[in-house]
């Protein structure tokens, strides 16, 4: 299978990165050759195997409810872009 | 001095030859040099480095010195620490001074060790020839037109180039090995959840691992003793008693099976590497090792497994990049969303931009089962696969990568052929093993080769004997480029 | 055309942990923006989420309580979206295999019991602020109250009208509140409701199309809501429209909802399971001790109160609307006997005026001990019911007991029957034309004499005594 220009368009919108017009066909074809790396995959026969998602079969460790975190708004909003009254700014928000 | 091991300087500092702020200033002296030819570095501030030297002598004046106190090390620009610029090869954090510092570089700091400056890197770790950073490619020292290997390029340039004696590096997918084995020195990918990840920039959350590089297998031993260990800020950091991980470097090797898969040397293996890895091989064997064959049949599909599961974690873990509390924001645009994919599209480099495309697909609607649950089912199958070896070898041998250090721009073009070149480092990755790239010759074109020890999980101190031994009988780690 | 309303609801049900879920940051309401978002709420590069042991913990009670299948392994996933209130990109929630699955709870919907299944109950992050106010037309984002834990509780499409949507509402609120995992707090946002639905023709099996109505902050809210949007789908459907799914706003202003713009990549989350959280593991042992140490609970208190004190479902419903008032009924009614009494006081006189009030069971002023003081009067008959208000009334404004208000105000009940006959007497005397008038089979002139003797009284007689008095006096003349 292959993406169409319309696809590119949408996962780069889910991504949340712009690609321009002049660049899609490019991002398009460089995308189509990785998934048909990808796609060897399909030809192993799997049924039965549990997915793997973490190297080492352990349980989550739980943390006892305290806190422990100081105030460091002053030092974590010194790299912000913008800020006013200890809020980040950001473009109108539309609900 | 500029050769000297860990372990000598660390003899030098000891005895009072020579103190902190001179190895420091000495090794200053050499970045001033050699980096503007190189690009090791994004980051060097000589008075933050030399505040820290004077630290160091003061600690050690004060009798608190502990073995590693007043060593300069490089750090890879992965690893927050507070005060420093933390780009991780990228323009999206070019401006960004990291507020807190990783669990790695508190340790470095308690064990005294001084930072010399911030390594360069492919962007967010992605790339196995260090072309991808914002700060621009890195140069092999032993071949200016040869790529060090990625991402971890700056690290294994800088011990190579005698820049720093030691760095600190991730591998992800053999972003330690490979580079360690381009740049001709000794790193090690220690077992997933050994080195916390608190304070490392993620790309691929569950198989990310934090190591080291230096000249000798000796000195990684000693690293790993000040990086390793449990954070429990890390939730997949694993509480194990601690471990002096040279504790067995002085073990003879009489008895030692090593296996050799034969997948890894089939064909794709150029001739000169696999006459090296061949030799060194028979290095191990006068040594006393027993060799024996072995098959991890679905190494092939280690790279489709890993261009999926890598890309999905990826492209979640990358979204917290928007221009919103830090990093780039793009100067005009129209609306919030305009404002995210135009600051995203000029912060990010375009293998970044398009390993979080290919993993939003494969996450995507309809297609999670197809790709992510298939490559964890055949992830499942590549760690039986070593489990399977691993029943009757105590190591794995093999090469890191199919060639010597190929040539900037040769593969930039073409990222199918740049990912097929991990073939031999992503199984581990997948599976969490631990693995390291010993230096054991050079190919035809004058680059090194590295060997690649593969140890079950938590050999690491297995697999350092076995490299220490080698290094013992063996003189390609102390090499260094005429420069 | 007949409709049938279609509800299920999605509750957001803030634990009440002192440090959120991911972070040892505070959850505490009400401080100076991003004060308490620590490096994990900011997500800033290469931080991690660690887990907080009290959410599970509370989790576990709840899924107790909804007599549920508390998962013994459950797993965090990714939810991915873009949101300038959602610092990491994504949620961290459950999708998969979430913590509760299968519960059930039941409402009185009028006098009939109704059982709500619940599909799921899942453990997540919430989101932080998007403020609106005048930035220069930007908006500011306040991230405190990023990573607070929540428990999101999913219902089937089990309810057929808002009242029954409300009635769950709020049964789940007296739940939470009851185990005390939960503050209930809906102005603060503790406690918030989406609210689904869809219409469709009488009869037909398959739903109709639904909308999901967004974060609704009260029991009036989501009343309101659902019935406006009753009538939108109605009307949209009745004048030949379609319902296409979206989400919406409920605008208390209007009482209208409208659609929701920042929704349009809703349909592709692309979950997936957090690399960063390994699976959580519940042993049966941790389940056997969180169950043998619940709290009674709301059904059963309220079957044990029609049981030992012979209230009515209906009463035994409304003293266990909160634990608070469940223990303050209990109190009274232990202590006096007097187990009606004491419902039809606190369900009354009580409820009406802490309600005038503004104050919660909580901070009633009359203690249990005052309110059994004055049961225990009227009870013997030293007060009538009209008594009882007056010495009430002076309960609710001074700290004196029962005995002490009617001894200081003389409001002791007249029952001594010679006093009685005699007022009976000049009653009867004084208006010999209501005699007459009963006399002549008008049965209420009775009322107009016992008035009279109420009167003269100053409303300490006996009103029962007054009557048998008065007929036994008529009928001897």
């Amino acid at each position: 299978m292959s993406l169409t220009h319309q696809d590119v368009a949408r996962i780069a919108r889910l991504s949340r990165i712009a690609v321009t017009d002049a660049e899609i066909e490019a991002v398009g074809s460089q995308l189509n050759n990785i998934l048909g790396l990808i796609e060897q995959m399909q030809a192993v026969n799997t049924d039965g195997i549990e997915p793997m998602a973490h190297p080492q079969d352990v349980s989550l460790r739980l943390r006892e409810d305290a806190v422990t975190e100081p105030n460091r708004r002053d030092a974590c909003q010194a790299v912000a872009p913008q800020v006013e009254k200890g809020l980040f700014l950001v473009p109108k928000v539309i609900e | 001095m500029i050769n000297a091991t860990l372990k000598q300087l660390s003899q030098q500092l000891a005895t009072g030859q020579v103190s902190a702020v001179e190895l420091a200033n000495a090794y200053l002296g050499r970045i001033e040099a050699l980096n503007p030819a190189l690009n090791a570095f994004i980051t060097v501030d000589r008075e933050k480095t030399l505040a820290e030297a004077l630290a160091a002598d003061a600690r050690r004046a004060a009798g608190q010195a502990g073995l590693l106190t007043g060593v300069p090390i490089a750090h890879k620009d992965i690893f927050c620490q507070q005060g420093w610029k933390t780009s991780c090869g990228s323009k999206m954090l070019d401006n960004f001074i990291s507020p807190y510092s990783a669990h790695v570089i508190e340790q470095c700091q308690a064990a005294g060790l001084v930072t010399l400056g911030r390594a360069n890197m492919d962007e967010f770790a992605m790339g196995s020839s260090n072309e991808n950073s914002f700060y621009g490619a890195v140069k092999n020292p032993w071949d200016v037109n040869a790529i060090p290997g990625g991402s971890s390029g700056g690290s294994a340039a800088a011990v190579a180039a005698r820049l720093a004696p030691v760095a600190t590096a991730t591998d992800t997918g053999g972003s330690i090995r490979q580079p360690a084995s381009h740049c001709g020195v000794t790193g090690i990918k220690p077992t997933y959840g050994v080195v916390s990840r608190f304070g490392m920039v993620a790309y691929a959350s569950s198989l990310d691992q934090g190591g080291v590089m230096a000249q000798t297998a000796e000195d990684c031993a000693l690293m790993l003793n000040v990086m390793a260990g449990f954070d429990e800020r890390d939730s997949t950091s694993l509480e194990r008693a601690r471990e002096d991980y040279a504790r067995d470097l002085a073990q003879p090797l009489a008895g030692l099976r090593v296996g050799l898969p034969r997948e890894y040397f089939a064909d794709g293996l150029a001739a000169d590497v696999g006459r090296i890895i061949d030799n060194a091989v028979s290095e191990l064997k006068k040594l006393g090792a027993e060799v024996v064959e072995v098959s991890l049949p679905n190494t092939q599909l280690s790279i489709p497994a890993y261009y999926v599961i890598a890309p999905a974690e990826a492209s979640a873990n990358l979204s917290r990049f928007d221009g919103v509390r830090y990093g780039h924001r793009a100067d005009e645009y129209k609306d919030l969303v305009d404002m995210y994919e135009k600051s995203r599209a000029e912060g990010f480099g375009s293998e970044v931009k398009r390993r979080i495309m290919v993993g939003t697909y494969v996450l995507s609607h309809g297609y999670y089962d197809a790709y992510y649950i298939k490559a964890q089912k055949i992830r499942r199958l590549i760690a039986n696969d070593f489990a399977a070896a691993f029943a009757g070898c105590d190591v794995i041998l093999g090469p890191v990568a199919p060639t010597a250090a190929f040539n900037l721009g040769e593969k930039s073009g073409d990222p199918v052929q740049m990912y097929l070149s991990d073939i031999y480092t992503l199984s581990v990755n997948l599976a969490g093993l631990p693995a390291m790239s010993v230096p054991a010759g050079f190919a035809d074109n004058g680059r090194p080769v590295g060997l690649q020890i593969i140890g079950n999980y938590f050999g690491e101190a297995k697999m350092l004997n076995v490299a220490h031994q080698f290094q013992q009988v063996t003189d390609w780690h102390s090499k260094a480029p005429a420069l | 055309m007949k409709w049938e309303v279609v509800i299920g609801l999605e509750v957001h049900v803030q634990l009440n942990t002192v440090s959120k879920i991911f972070s040892g940051a505070s959850t505490a309401f009400g401080a100076e923006p991003n004060t308490q978002a620590s490096l994990v709420e900011l997500a800033l590069p290469g931080v991690l989420p660690v887990m907080n042991k009290a959410v599970v913990d509370k989790s576990i009670r709840l899924g107790l309580a909804l007599d549920a299948t508390i998962n013994q392994k459950n797993i965090f996933a990714r939810k991915n979206y873009f949101y300038p209130d959602l610092p990491k990109g994504y949620q961290i929630s459950q999708m998969e295999l979430p913590i509760i699955e299968h519960g059930k709870l039941s409402i009185l919907v009028g006098e009939e019991e109704k059982v709500i299944r619940v599909t799921r109950a899942h453990m997540e992050e919430d989101a932080g602020k998007s403020l609106h106010e005048d930035f220069h037309g930007l908006s500011g984002i306040d991230l405190n109250r990023a990573g607070t834990p929540l428990l999101e509780v999913v219902s089937e499409p089990d309810m057929r009208s808002p009242e029954e949507a409300v009635a769950y509402a709020k049964a789940l609120h007296t739940l939470v509140t009851w185990l005390g995992i939960c503050d209930g707090n809906m102005q603060e946002g503790s406690f918030r409701v989406d609210a689904n639905v869809s219409v469709r023709p009488f009869g037909q099996a398959e739903f109709g199309t639904r909308r999901e109505i967004k974060n609704l902050n009260s029991f009036r809210f989501l009343e309101q809501a659902i019935k406006y949007e009753i009538q939108w789908q109605i009307d949209t459907i009745e004048d030949g429209g379609k319902i296409q799914q979206a989400t919406v706003l409920f605008d208390p202003d209007s009482g209208e909802t409208r659609m929701m713009r920042s929704k349009e990549d809703a349909h592709d989350y692309r979950y997936f399971p957090d690399p960063d959280l390994l699976p959580v593991r519940i042993s049966q042992a941790q389940i056997d001790a969180t169950r043998a140490d619940m709290p009674e609970l709301p059904g059963q208190m309220k079957a044990r109160f029609v049981e030992a004190f012979g209230v009515s479902a209906y009463d035994a419903a409304l003293l266990t609307s909160s634990l608070a008032q469940a223990q303050y009924f209990e109190a009274v009614a232990a202590a006096t006997g007097q187990g009606k009494l004491a419902a039809n006081w606190v369900n009354g006189e009580i409820a009406a005026r802490l309600n005038r009030d503004g104050l919660d069971i909580a901070g009633c002023p009359i203690g249990t001990g005052r309110l059994a003081g004055l049961i225990v009067r009227i009870a013997d008959g030293t007060l009538s019911n009209k008594l009882a208000k007056q010495v009430f009334d002076a309960l609710w404004e001074s700290e004196l007991g029962a005995d002490a208000i009617i001894e200081r105000d003389g409001l002791k009940q007249v029952s001594d029957v010679g006093a009685i006959e005699k007022m009976v007497e000049e009653a009867i005397a004084a208006n010999p034309k209501a005699v007459e008038e009963f006399r002549a089979g008008k049965e209420k002139a009775l009322n107009a004499l016992a008035g009279q003797v109420m009167k003269a009284s100053k409303g300490k007689a006996n009103p029962a005594q007054v009557q048998d008095i008065l007929k036994q006096k008529l009928a001897q003349a």
